[in-house]
Parts: structure tokens; sequence; C-alpha cells
């Protein structure tokens, strides 16, 4: 790889929309990537295997995702654990998870320089939501206040190869990772499988709009990590980035 | 092996819930009564008497106020403490609370008939976050989904009234209460002044785009409540005639 000049240039933070007035003229210079897919689908093993690497080559990683603001995130396991929380409060919970990361945690970190790698971002409560009957475009106008990752990477796995991976890690399936509340089906296996099916609909319908990268998420974890790392490769290339010392 | 598109043709969509026909023209739905006004205005004391009021009447009555929500109290207080609430934090987290009072009561009880008393509604959220520079159509679009109330009462006040009610024996007004995170200014009591000032010109500028029923809230208490009774004795005849 020849060694590319470091030009120094930042490029501005990008907005999806409205929403955050105040933070569209913010220079930045780091990178922010997201790992979306559904439970079982390597996202976590895959966020691991890119921290380690971007580490390994003098980038300075951190990681962000759903549920883990500081401020919201105790109170959203609360919520769900001692009252029924409505499907209009639960999309505003996440919206308000998010608003704290991305104001407090993601910009701070992309102005430094960091390469932020998100565990999911606002497409999955966007899904879900949507699943549950909350309108698209109030969703869409909802989470527009957050700013527009470089990159959104898409694992895609098929629901029947996803229920075997659950069953090999826990044995049992999730009551809300099987839409039981959205009450499609008695059975529990049934459910799951059309509860992720109709998610994986409402990802295919925000893929142009979001520029969602599909990553074919039934491949094994070496080849999943290849397709998502080459990409990145090209990306940080283009974004000069310093070429490190290897 | 199944083929996944066996479930595929499952119409999973038709189980959307859809709050779409139109309950609110029924007969027996409830009723929606707001109070607006800037602090200090005196409409959580107009209220307060007219739910005392219906209730002696034998109405069934809820009443329900800003920020009230169990779950979400603690977490803004949290935010309010650690002084790390930026204008959309603090506009997602009121928005979770009056949908969490929206979803579990307000609505629930509106369909099985109840009269709802809400210390203040949505035209808080877009006074206040717009002031505090949220994009306000963003913030119209969060809450669209509430129904409109049958009245909205806004209880108009000279700012310096309003504020001197407020601030009068008080050493100290609370950080984002003064409206401090906007900047305007480092003395508190000078913040309020215009932090007030701006959420006034708001609701003022609603009054005929949202149809606010406007009430002289420097008139005596007792002339306040007679002119809010005699509005609210009209929605309840209309509805027994229907």
């Amino acid at each position: 790889m020849t060694l590319k000049k470091h030009t120094g240039k930042k490029n501005k933070i990008k907005i999806i929309k409205s929403g955050l007035k105040y933070t569209q003229d913010i220079q930045i210079k780091g990178s922010f990537i997201v790992i979306e897919g559904p439970d079982a689908s390597g996202r976590s093993t895959q966020i691991q295997k890119i921290t380690t690497k971007l580490e390994a080559e003098g980038h300075a990683v951190i990681n962000a995702g759903l549920g883990r603001s500081d401020l919201v995130s105790k109170g959203i396991k609360e919520a769900k654990r001692n009252f029924l929380l409505g499907k209009r409060t639960m999309a505003l919970y996440y919206a308000a998870d998010f608003a704290d990361q991305i104001e407090n945690k993601i910009i701070p970190a992309l102005k430094a320089g960091f390469i932020v790698i998100s565990d999911r971002y606002i497409y999955t409560p966007i899904a879900r939501s949507s699943v549950r009957g909350i309108n698209r475009n109030w969703l869409h106008n909802l989470f527009s206040f957050a700013i527009k990752p470089d990159m959104v990477f898409y694992l895609d796995v098929d629901s029947y190869n996803l229920i075997n991976r659950v069953f090999q890690k826990k044995y049992s399936l999730d009551y809300y990772e099987s839409g039981v509340d959205l009450g499609i089906s008695n059975d529990i296996y049934d459910s799951f499988i059309k509860y992720q099916y109709a998610l994986k609909k409402e990802f295919e319908k925000m893929r142009s709009r979001y520029s969602l990268i599909d990553i074919d998420g039934n491949k094994n974890i070496d080849e999943v990590f290849q397709q998502i790392q080459t990409k990145i490769d090209d990306f940080l290339t283009l974004d000069n980035k310093e070429t490190m010392i290897k | 092996m199944v083929k996944d598109n066996t479930y595929y043709k499952t119409e999973v969509f038709s189980l959307h819930f859809s709050n779409r026909y139109k309950t609110k023209d029924r007969k027996d739905f409830g009723i929606l009564i707001v109070v607006e006004g800037i602090d200090g205005s005196g409409k959580s004391t107009q209220i307060r008497l007219l739910d005392k009021w219906l209730r002696l009447k034998e109405y069934n009555v809820f009443f329900t106020e800003w920020n009230s929500s169990a779950s979400v109290k603690e977490i803004t207080s949290k935010g309010k403490r650690k002084a790390i609430l930026t204008p959309t934090i603090f506009s997602l987290l009121h928005a979770t609370d009056f949908a969490d009072r929206y979803e579990r009561n307000i609505y629930p009880l509106l369909r099985a008939g109840y009269i709802v008393l809400a210390d203040r509604y949505i035209y808080t959220a877009l006074a206040r976050d717009t002031v505090r520079g949220c994009d306000k159509k963003w913030v119209e679009n969060v809450y669209n989904y509430a129904i409109k109330p049958d009245i909205v009462f806004y209880f108009q006040i000279p700012i310096e009234t309003a504020v001197d009610r407020i601030i009068s024996g008080r050493p100290k007004l609370k950080h984002y209460e003064a409206g401090m995170d906007l900047n305007i200014s480092k003395d508190e009591f000078e913040s309020y002044r215009i932090f007030q000032g701006r959420i006034t010109d708001q609701y003022e500028s609603m009054i005929d785009s949202q149809n606010f029923t406007v009430i002289d809230a420097t008139m005596d208490i007792e002339k306040q409540q007679n002119i809010t009774r005699k509005h609210i004795l009209k929605i309840l005849n209309n509805k027994k005639s229907g």
C-alpha cells in the first residue's frame, strides 16, 4: 500500500434532516460505522474483530449501541420490567437513548478523531416500531435528529439459520426478539420466524433511504469479516486517513 | 427444510393495530380539557378547582400533569442533576413522558368516557422546545398522534406579573427552569424573564391556529373559574344532546 499524505482535511458532520440544527456546522475528523442485524446475526463478533483490527492499525475506536446511553438505558430496562410500555413510548425511549449517545458521546468522539462503531443504530427501533404498527413517516421524522453514519452494514441472515444460531447460543427464544407481544402466533417458533421476516422487510424498505450495505450473514465468521473489512479499508483510504506503519 | 417463503405469504402486517377509526366522534367518548400558560399564570390553581367541581358533580375524572410519568421522571431528574440535557434530549424525554401517559392513561380513559384534565399538553412542548432551538416541524411531528382537545384554556398574563409570582421569596431558580441552558444571560433572573417572554411569544402565535380559549389571568380567581366552568358546561351539554 502506498503511503498517502494526510491532508488534515476536516469533514462536515452529516445530518439526515432537521432536528439538531445546532450541530449542523460541527467539524469532525473521525468516522462513524454502524453494524445492524438481528440477534445472533453475529454483530458482536464482527464488532470485536473490526475493533481489534482498527486498533492494531493505529486507529482509536469507541463503541456505542442500542440501549447504551448512560442516562436512559437503566430507565428503559426498569420500565420494561416494571411497567407494560406502550409501543410509541418505547420508540421515544430509544430516540432519547440515541440522542444522548449522539450528543454526549458520538459527536465529541468524532470531533476528537475517533472511529465510532455502533452496535445497532436508529434503524432497529424504526423497524421494530414499524412492525408494531407505528407510522413509518412518523418514525423517520422522529429519528431525523440523528447524524448520518459513514457506513451502515446490515447482516442479513436467513430466519431459519438465525433460529438455529439462537438455539446454539441459549437453547430458548427471547420473548421480545420473537415478537410474542405482537400476538402473531401462539407458537413461539412460528412467531420468531414471522417476526424476524417482518423486520427483514422493514430493513429492505430502509435500504436505499439510509444507504444500508447488505452483508450476507449466512456465511462463516471470517468470510463475513472479509466482506466488511474490505469495505471499511476502502472507505478509510478514501477518507484521507493517514496510512499507518504495519 | 421448509422454505422461507411458506411463511412469507402470511400477512403479518394485517396485525397492525389501527387507531384510525374515529372513536372521537362517538357519543360515549370522553372529554379532554387542557390548560396552558407560562409558570405563574395560575392555570394549575384553575384546573385543580375544575377537578374538584367535576368530581362533585360525579363525573369520572382523570387528572394528568406534565412530566409526571413515573418511569421517565427519574431519568429527567438525573439528566437535570448532571446538566447533560441538550435541547433534543430534553425534548425527547418530555415526549417519552407524554407518550407514556397518553398510551397508558389519557387515550384509554377517553375511550372509556372519562373527562381528562391535562395540566399542560402538547402545546407546552411546541412552545418550549422551539424556544430551546428544536425544529418546530420536527416537534410537531413528534406529537402529531395526540388527539385534539375539546378545549384548550390559555391563561394569558403579562410576563412581569407571572415572573413576580414565581420569583418573589425565592433566592434561587433551578438551572433549566431559568432557561440557563440557553445561555441568554449570566443572571438567572434575567434569563428566566427572557425565557418566559419567548415562551409567551410562542403561545401567542398559537392562539388562532390551535384554537385556544383565552382567559385573562389577571382577573380574580373566582371570576376565571366561572368563565372556564361556563365553557365546560357548554361542552357537557353538547355531548349530552349529541
